[in-house]
């Protein structure tokens, strides 16, 4: 039974960083209909910049901060300079702006840092959490400083007046424009946000997997997982697929003796594509019908 | 009178099709204009030619300023509320928020509460559904809703693409005296395009026809309405 708990708690304490990853990926897939491949590098890209600041010597909590407001701001040029000139662009030359950019940013990281491992700090330590040996105060902080921006982030689309514009520009851009909201800088503004919560994601998952540009692939195909499985129009469904997918993954891992550690990642897959086949709009989002 | 809104020698164009061809008018200030015609005649395509939602070319003045070059947002932002076609409802939204998102563009917080308020009074059954997702509201009442969300602006001019569109006659006619009240009350220049000519001539006091891009008859709409030929040939009743 403690084997069983120890499990479904690690499980969430992964199942935040998927959470944090689908929901970035929702968060652009809302605003312009693509997934964004390049999400993990560019969450892997902000981890990186977290590490040299610290190198630099300036303080966790400072870096943490600094890095969210760089990855916000790279997110923004990102989306200015390739996705904007896209925008009315077929899907396959979407895709390709995204393979780009996933292939540009690992081989920067590599240029600038090398693909050695690094080790990468954590804040919270790696102790037993409050005297339990059930789960590690890093993956206590992991939990916890998901928690908060998830809510930070529903207060901010529920109630302010940016946020209502931004939803409003989701859901219906047409409508938006002729209630005078700015689409173009609601679309930025997303990408910034989708990628300083990447950066969230990434420096907290990096004391686990260790920092070097390849650490985010497997992490973003869970994070697609999570997304598929909560469906892409949700974004609380991508949150709750998250938690869930981590959750799955441990207890398959623990339990599926054939699954064990090697066989994780397909569970994933086979997840996106057992999803797709039965319930293609995910647990929470909605069946989108067209006409043709 | 002064004319607030003047329409000059206006082309549109769908990709490669023409759908306006060198169509004038002007709007004077206060007036409650509509524009009529079959299906296809451009009428859709005039009001998204002034908020620069169709390529065209021609002149377009708002207050004497041309409007071309501006992004759809920008002429919003000077007091032009557009209600389009199958109104434009965030129907995964709250009637409240899509009332906030009419006012989305304003600063003045303290008036858009006072606003909302009115916008109760002028259509109490919006006050009652307040909480409700805009999207469970009936047809009439998304209409109520998207002409509520316009007024939310706090326009000079509205533009109102079929607003009769799938609507009960009484819904309609209820609807249509709101829209009076509107433009004697609160001062709002309207510019309402319709398929229902008879009721919207009975509403507004000028009158255009267009076909297949054109003007082909302008006037005072009680005069419109009487004349014979114009309605057998080009309103159809």
């Amino acid at each position: 039974m403690e084997l069983f708990i120890n499990q479904v708690l690690a499980g969430i304490s992964t199942g935040a960083i998927y959470a944090c990853m689908a929901l970035a990926v929702v968060m652009i897939y809302q605003a312009i209909d693509h997934l964004n491949f390049a999400q993990g590098e560019m969450a892997m890209f902000s981890t990186f910049i977290a590490w040299q600041l610290m190198q630099w010597g300036v303080p966790y909590w400072w870096t943490f901060l600094l890095t969210l407001a760089i990855s916000f701001a790279g997110g923004i040029l990102i989306e200015r300079l390739l996705f904007k000139p896209l925008a009315k662009a077929p899907v396959l030359t979407n895709v390709a702006g995204f393979i780009a950019l996933f292939a540009i940013i690992n081989s920067v990281a590599g240029l600038t840092w090398d693909f050695t491992i690094k080790e990468f700090p954590s804040p919270f330590g790696s102790s037993a959490f409050l005297g339990s040996r059930l789960i590690s105060t890093h993956q206590a902080g992991m939990i916890g400083v998901t928690l908060l921006m998830l809510v930070g982030l529903y207060l901010f689309f529920q109630f302010t007046r940016i946020g209502l514009a931004m939803r409003a520009a989701a859901a219906l851009p047409e409508s938006a424009r002729l209630v005078g909201i700015n689409t173009s800088w609601m679309i930025a503004l997303g990408w910034g946000m989708a990628a300083a919560i990447g950066a969230v994601a990434g420096i907290l998952i990096a004391p686990v997997v260790f920092l070097e540009p390849n650490m985010m692939g497997g992490v973003l195909v869970y994070g697609f997982a999570a997304a598929v499985l909560g469906g892409l129009t949700s974004p609380l469904g991508a949150v709750i697929g998250g938690f869930l997918m981590g959750v799955v993954e441990n207890l398959a891992g623990t339990y599926i003796p054939e699954v064990g550690n090697e066989l994780k990642l397909p569970i994933a897959l086979a997840l996106i594509i057992v999803v797709l086949v039965f319930k293609p709009a995910g647990l929470f989002g909605r069946a989108i019908i067209k006409r043709v | 009178m002064t004319s607030m809104l003047n329409v000059r020698d206006l082309h549109a164009y769908y990709g490669q099709v023409q759908a306006l061809y060198g169509l004038s008018f002007s709007l004077n200030e206060g007036s409650l204009t509509t524009l009529l015609g079959a299906n296809g005649a451009g009428k859709t395509t005039t009001l998204r030619a002034i908020c620069n939602m169709v390529r065209s070319t021609g002149a377009i003045e708002f207050d004497g300023a041309p409007l071309s070059g501006k992004s759809t947002e920008s002429i919003v932002r000077l007091g032009i509320a557009h209600v389009p076609q199958g109104r434009g409802t965030f129907t995964t939204m709250t009637v409240e928020e899509n009332l906030q998102l009419g006012a989305i563009s304003r600063k003045d917080t303290a008036a858009i509460a006072s606003d909302i308020e009115r916008m109760y009074e002028h259509f109490p059954v919006l006050k009652e559904r307040h909480t409700q997702q805009a999207g469970t509201l009936s047809g009439g009442e998304q209409q109520m809703l998207a002409v509520a969300r316009a007024l939310m602006l706090r326009p000079r001019l509205m533009l109102l693409d079929e607003p009769s569109f799938g609507l009960a006659p009484l819904v309609v006619r209820d609807l249509f005296k709101i829209l009076g009240k509107i433009n004697r009350e609160d001062k709002v220049t309207i510019l309402v395009v319709e398929q229902n000519a008879q009721l919207a001539l009975e509403l507004a006091d000028q009158a255009y026809v267009i076909e297949t891009g054109r003007i082909v008859m302008s006037g005072n709409a009680s005069d419109i309405a009487t004349n014979e030929d114009v309605r057998k040939s080009y309103l159809g009743y």
